[in-house]
């Protein structure tokens, strides 16, 4: 039984959830809507379960001196003044004088900017040191990562201004991205799509259970 | 020593500085490499462009500070070009690092606007977490799933948000604009919302994410394509605005150059190397 509820749980709700999208009557939009509400509170606890793990995990990684463990204290630390501090604020926290958007402007604000910015230094120094062309698929690739690179910016254009327009940086650029990069897209988007549809039907039948407690 | 052995040893904080360099430079001294739109930009204009005046446009706005260069000035800009037509705007944010930038970016454009008020021509409702269940529990009631704004203001408080007075679900928005960085955005959008609700969409995303959204874009279920800050430049220039994305182009420019070079040399380096082992 402790595997055969949840198992029938899933599979009615799964089920009643694929109802839900081709019957639009009461009788079934009401109780989808409930769980609707369900799943968006779920989600929610999730960020409770999420935030206390980092606590475990952290320290227990302190206590034990790990490896970087002042780094996990800093962490521990500014996600613990980050939460007093947005109880402290209150109902208004979100309102530019308090302290919370003080954090949100000055602290998570440049260091998400700085974090995402220094991957054009990456990018750069990758591209000096490990694009390699060694085979004819790698040509290809790099032939087109070229072309879409400088087409996407204004000075591919400018450079090729005075070649017809079929010619232009630009247009080669966007015929890649219409056609070739598309069909490839699409035939991944597909694929993906069945894949996600079999998970769904083997959740739904019981036939996958991983779910449950780690089980194959 | 020749210049390719001399690249073989180069050290790699070189790269990073001249990195650096080529992109500070053009903030300093723009140089305005001519811009040409693009036809998914335009699509997105004309998107805009084909709403009814004053009718009332859901925007979603989907993303946190990592993307703002991106994200922002696509923002900006559809914005100021739904106010320029009277028209509504309730925005959602379904990140939770992101309504903070996107209440100051919607309240910045809404200060060019005297004339525009929050809740009556405008209205932030804020983060919910919940991802795809949001989307589809607004198909229910758009009031449903956000009970109160950003500001704690209840939704069906009419006095406080008459905007809300007009919003029901989806049927109630000619047109949903999606501006996203990643998961959940454009794509949960077009596969929980446009296909089931069929709402018109157009999307805005960032340069990275930009050629998934192209079967969505030749299969007609998004009418227009912002990608990236090059997106962004283009849609400004259709509008006859010079804001940060047009600014950035430069730096974007002379940073992709670079960036191929680096591929180029590093190649010609590598191939050198293996002539010489060969020999």
């Amino acid at each position: 039984m402790k595997r055969e509820i949840p198992l029938f749980i899933t599979a009615a709700i799964g089920l009643f959830m694929i109802l839900s999208f081709f019957v639009p009557h009461q009788l079934v939009s009401v109780p989808a809507d409930f769980l609707q509400q369900c799943a968006i509170i779920i989600v929610a606890f999730g960020y409770v379960l999420g935030g206390a793990n980092v606590l475990r995990v952290n320290f227990d990684a302190i206590y034990k001196r790990q490896s970087g463990w002042p780094y996990k204290a800093v962490l521990v630390g500014a996600l613990l003044v980050t939460v007093i501090i947005g109880i402290t604020d209150g109902a208004g926290w979100q309102d530019p004088p308090t302290r919370s958007m003080w954090i949100y402007n000055n602290l998570y604000s440049p260091m998400q900017a700085t974090m995402f910015s220094l991957l054009a230094f990456f990018i750069a120094s990758a591209a000096f040191r490990a694009f390699r062309i060694r085979t004819l698929e790698a040509g290809l690739l790099a032939a087109a990562a070229l072309l879409v690179m400088l087409g996407r910016v204004p000075i591919g254009n400018y450079f090729t201004q005075w070649l017809p327009h079929s010619l232009h940086l630009g247009t080669i650029q966007e015929w890649i991205m219409t056609i070739p990069q598309n069909a490839a897209k699409r035939a991944i988007l597909m694929g993906a799509a069945l894949g996600v549809m079999a998970t769904g039907l083997r959740v739904i039948l019981g036939i996958e259970r991983s779910y449950l407690s780690g089980e194959e | 020593m020749g210049l390719l052995s001399r690249l073989e040893k180069l050290d790699r904080r070189w790269l990073y500085a001249i990195l650096a360099a080529l992109v500070i430079g053009p903030m300093v001294r723009p140089l305005y490499f001519p811009l040409e739109v693009s036809a998914p930009v335009r699509g997105f204009y004309d998107a805009i462009r084909q709403v009814p005046d004053g009718s009332t446009v859901l925007m979603a706005c989907d993303y946190d500070p990592s993307t703002r260069p991106e994200m922002v000035p696509m923002t900006m800009t559809a914005m100021r070009q739904l106010f320029d037509k009277h028209c509504k705007v309730v925005v959602t944010v379904l990140w939770n690092g992101g309504p903070g930038i996107v209440d100051q970016t919607l309240r910045r454009v809404a200060s060019e606007y005297p004339d525009k008020r929050y809740g009556v021509d405008w209205v932030n409702l804020g983060y919910k977490a919940g991802y795809e269940a949001v989307m589809v529990l607004m198909g229910q009631g758009i009031a449903n799933a956000f009970p109160v704004d950003y500001g704690n203001h209840r939704t069906n408080d009419y006095v406080a948000l008459p905007i809300m007075q007009n919003v029901r679900d989806y049927s109630s928005f000619p047109l949903l604009v999606s501006i996203s960085a990643g998961y959940p955005g454009t794509k949960e959008w077009v596969q929980q919302v446009n296909s089931r609700f069929h709402i018109p969409m157009i999307s805005g995303s960032t340069a990275v994410q930009a050629p998934e959204f192209y079967p969505y874009l030749q299969s007609g279920q998004i009418r227009g394509l912002l990608g990236g800050m090059a997106g962004a430049a283009e849609y400004e220039k259709l509008r006859n605005e010079r804001g940060s994305a047009t600014r950035g182009m430069d730096a974007q420019s002379l940073a992709h150059v670079f960036v191929a070079l680096c591929i180029l040399l590093g190649n010609l380096v590598q191939w050198r190397k293996r002539r010489g082992v060969a020999a």
